[in-house]
C-alpha cells in the first residue's frame, strides 16, 4: 500500500509526529514529499 | 499520493481527514471549499501498519498508539475516506 507512493505525512505534538510516521513511511519503500508536526496548545 | 496522520484523537483525527478530503470543515483556513479527495489513512490503521516493519513500528509509532483509542480513530478516518469527496462541507450559512 505504501511501496512507491508519495506520502504526506500530518502529525500532531500531542499523538504521533511526523518525523516518526515519515521514517516509517519511507522504510516501507514510500517517498516522504511533506511531513508537518502540528501543535495546538 | 496518500496522506498519513498522526492524530491523537478521534475528532481530530476526522478533522484532518476531511480537511485533505473535502475541504475545511471549519471553513476557517485556505482549504475551505477545497476537495482534494486525497486519500487518507491513520498510520495506525491495520492496512498502513501491514506495510510497516514491526521494528520500525515498534521503534515510532508503537508507544504513542498505546495512548489512543487506535480504533475509534481508525473508524473516523475510514468513514471519511470511504465518503470520499461526494458529500461536500456546505459553507456557514450556506
Amino acid at each position: 500500500m505504501l511501496k512507491g507512493k508519495k506520502v504526506i505525512a500530518l502529525g500532531e505534538r500531542d499523538g504521533i509526529q511526523a518525523g516518526a510516521i515519515a521514517a516509517c513511511a519511507r522504510a516501507a519503500g514510500a517517498e516522504v514529499i511533506l511531513e508537518k508536526t502540528y501543535c495546538f496548545v | 499520493m496518500v496522506v498519513l496522520l498522526g492524530t491523537p484523537t478521534e475528532d481530530a483525527s476526522r478533522l484532518y481527514a476531511m480537511t485533505v478530503t473535502t475541504g475545511d470543515p471549519s471553513w476557517a483556513g485556505a482549504l475551505a471549499g477545497v476537495a482534494l479527495d486525497l486519500p487518507v489513512y491513520h498510520v495506525t490503521e491495520e492496512t498502513v501498519k501491514a506495510d510497516i516493519a514491526p521494528a520500525d513500528y515498534d521503534e515510532h509509532l508503537a508507544l504513542m498508539a498505546m495512548a489512543m483509542d487506535v480504533d475509534a480513530i481508525g473508524e473516523a478516518v475510514r468513514s471519511v475516506r470511504e465518503a470520499g469527496s461526494s458529500s461536500p462541507v456546505a459553507p456557514p450559512g450556506g
